[in-house]
């Protein structure tokens, strides 16, 4: 963009449309020579035959709707046009899974105290310990509108939860639970104690060295076995067990980059404060090493919740699973794109919220850093 | 990827077969009365067998054995509480006591039976591979398939079947071999392939899934393999496993009387001795089970019997009963008698 500003300004300036920013711009750097003008055109024919392509598939020769259940509509599309009429049958199950019918407002308002709980926490000025007692209130309001059986709410099975709300809980306590471990891991992998150093470095490359989807295997098919008659440890849990212990593998090496990029004088001059170890860390270290790795954290956090969708694997209906099971019915046989094209929207917002919340963030923070 | 959790599986499956013993003590219809509900194992999604509709209420033949063991246990059909199992997961969770029982659309075989540490108590359902083909190629039998391209998927025993079955019939053929399941239909569609093989219900269900154009394709009637899928519990407790066993024979044979969920209450003074043991009036045949007399109406009435359940789950996806028809009526469906 500053190349095209420069080229616009050593152009010579003069009235009418040729001569207008605008064309210029367009002439220095889509026309300027002929295999230039050649690339141009043969890109933007391809780029405007995909988005006509794309635009008459979901909008233009699409359905909407349909009577009853009759899907021979959709068919006789014949795949010029999606088929909404999916969406608009099954978000409910895609959603919510097979939670009860008639209860699906409570995770849809599991979903709204989720959101109210980010939206919170992305406000710096309530970072205290206030903020610790709002989650806590969250979690317990979400941990009665899920399972119920209080305050005259119909007890809900965990095996029955599924959808966003799954997704979500996996994610957020995913993030929420591995983020200290991780820390705590990359601490102990540069502490000069030989058996802490010992243990975190061999949980590390042990973790990172397996497929989390062997990891969820573990956790699902063979800790059962080892775990004495009558005590069974619920299959979400074990799942979301597995999903930190990975992330947090991951987290410590992203924290320990951190680590190391503080220059040395940071510790040592904590060392002649007379700071005790926790104190060094607490106050000095940990906060600047945080502020270097926030992309890459905020990389593993995003690689975290589109990973949550590998439980499909372990039989729990998650946001993706629920998806894929929603057109396993003959009459919606065949219109697995629509879902999938809904679940990635949900997908996708999530994601480029957290992408630009950190963005947001970086950006304070280096400002603070400047003054 | 695949591999890996097969290997996984496998491992799993051996560590299972050792705790399946111990497992065994404990009587597993104590457990669930204790409990107040069976925790059955179904398939993930699968049409016609296990799957949630849209309002993610779990429907199908398998399902409805599960509610069938929940009427007869507690006269309350909707005790129950399903596990969705993946294919390298189902054994394991029978083993390890997650699921009372697994029906998941799983072939009983004989090294199932004797090394995995569960009982095949049933067969709610006679599969078989078979072949599809275009209605325009004007073939009639799997025998007029000398030379054809056949689309199928790899690394299972249907891809055995097929070479055995051309080997025997001594014929040639060129396999398309695909991996996954939406691209070798699509496949089969654009015309790569003459003929499409996979179990009958599975060429049934792909066939539906066509709409309109469902009657452009036929399924030809060669059966070349044997699928009996049904219903599994742990090995070693036989009180459980015959609950489940007589859960199934009876839906079977209601289906032999002429009872169904809808007649039952008009039937309950019928004279005939088979139908008065039926509906519990007579023979005690609850207590040998150590359940109520009135199981069996329980189950009759609540799922009904087995041609309601075929006719309810499987006939949507375009699978006639075929086999399936009970022995009367030309099939090979036969139960021992309630008595």
């Amino acid at each position: 963009m500053s190349d095209a500003a420069a080229t616009l300004k050593s152009l010579p300036q003069s009235g009418g449309f040729n001569n207008s920013p605008l064309a210029q711009w367009v002439k220095a750097n889509l026309f300027p020579n002929w295999w230039s003008t050649v690339i141009t055109l043969v890109l933007t024919y391809f780029i405007l035959k995909f988005l006509f392509g794309a635009l008459s598939w979901s909008l233009f020769n699409a359905v909407w709707s349909i009577e009853g259940t009759d899907t021979e509509v959709c068919r006789e599309l014949k795949g010029i046009g999606a088929c909404w009429a999916l969406i608009a049958e099954k978000h409910r199950f895609i959603l919510f899974g097979t939670y009860p019918f008639q209860e699906h407002w409570r995770p849809a308002l599991l979903i709204v105290v989720f959101l109210v709980l980010y939206g919170l926490s992305t406000v710096r000025a309530l970072w205290n310990y206030w903020l610790g007692v709002v989650w806590a209130a969250g979690l317990l309001s979400i941990g009665i509108l899920m399972w119920g059986g209080v305050f005259g709410l119909r007890f809900v099975e965990q095996e029955r939860w599924g959808g966003l709300p799954i997704t979500l809980m996996l994610a957020t306590f995913g993030i929420a639970l591995a983020f200290p471990l991780g820390i705590l891991l990359a601490l102990g992998r540069r502490s000069d104690m030989p058996a802490i150093k010992a243990i975190c470095v061999a949980y590390i490359e042990l973790i990172r060295g397996v497929p989390l989807i062997s990891l969820l295997f573990m956790a699902s098919v063979m800790l059962p076995l080892f775990l004495p008659e009558g005590l069974t440890i619920d299959k979400l849990l074990r799942a979301q067990i597995a999903i930190i212990l990975f992330a947090a593998a991951y987290l410590a090496e992203v924290v320990r980059g951190g680590l190391q990029a503080i220059p040395k004088g940071q510790y040592e001059a904590a060392d002649a404060l007379g700071l005790s170890y926790w104190k060094k860390t607490g106050f000095i270290v940990l906060p600047q090493a945080l502020k270097i790795v926030i992309p890459p954290l905020v990389n593993t956090f995003i690689g975290l919740f589109k990973d949550t969708s590998l439980v499909l694997i372990i039989g729990i209906y998650d946001l993706l699973n629920a998806a894929k099971t929603s057109t396993i019915e003959p009459k919606w046989q065949g219109f697995s794109i629509e879902a999938y094209v809904f679940v990635s929207i949900i997908y996708f917002v999530f994601c480029f919220a957290m992408s630009k919340y950190s963005q947001k963030i970086e950006a304070e923070l280096s400002h603070t850093h400047k003054h | 990827m695949k591999h890996l959790g097969k290997i996984a599986a496998t491992a799993a499956i051996a560590l299972g077969a050792l705790a399946g013993t111990a497992n065994a003590q404990q009587s597993t219809l104590d457990a669930v009365k204790a409990k107040g509900f069976v925790q059955c194992g179904v398939n993930t999604g699968l049409a016609g067998f296990s799957a949630p509709d849209s309002q993610g209420v779990w429907k199908g033949l398998d399902v409805d054995m599960c509610r069938g063991v929940a009427a007869a246990v507690f006269g309350d059909a909707n005790k129950v509480r399903y596990t969705g199992l993946t294919a390298q997961q189902r054994f394991t969770a029978l083993q390890s006591g997650e699921v009372d029982i697994l029906a998941r659309n799983t072939t009983w075989t004989l090294a199932r039976d004797t090394s995995l540490g569960l009982d095949f108590v049933a067969v709610n359902f006679y599969d078989g591979q078979g072949f599809m083909v275009k209605r325009t190629l004007n073939v009639k039998s799997a025998k007029e398939l000398n030379g054809a391209t056949v689309c199928v998927q790899p690394g299972t025993t249907t891809e055995l079947n097929l070479a055995d079955y051309f080997r025997a019939n001594r014929m040639q053929f060129r396999p398309v071999v695909i991996e996954k399941l939406e691209e070798v239909v699509a496949a089969y569609l654009a015309g790569r392939c003459d003929a499409y093989t996979t179990d009958a219900s599975g060429l049934a269900s792909t066939r539906s899934a066509q709409g309109a154009n469902a009657n452009q394709h036929i399924i030809l009637p060669e059966i070349i393999s044997k699928e009996p899928l049904g219903p599994a519990v742990r090995h070693g407790d036989n009180k459980w496993a015959d609950i489940v066993r007589w859960t199934f024979n009876v839906m079977v044979e209601a289906e032999e009387m002429g009872l169904t969920s809808g007649n039952i209450d008009s039937k309950m003074n019928d004279p005939n001795p088979g139908v008065q043991r039926l509906v519990g009036k007579t023979g005690d045949m609850g207590k040998m089970l150590g359940l109520e007399n009135n199981w069996s109406y329980n189950i009759i009435k609540q799922v009904g019997n087995y041609g309601e359940s075929y006719d309810r789950n499987v006939k949507p996806i375009g699978l006639e009963r075929g086999v399936n028809e009970l022995w009367s009526k030309g099939g090979i469906m036969y139960a021992p008698p309630v008595r």
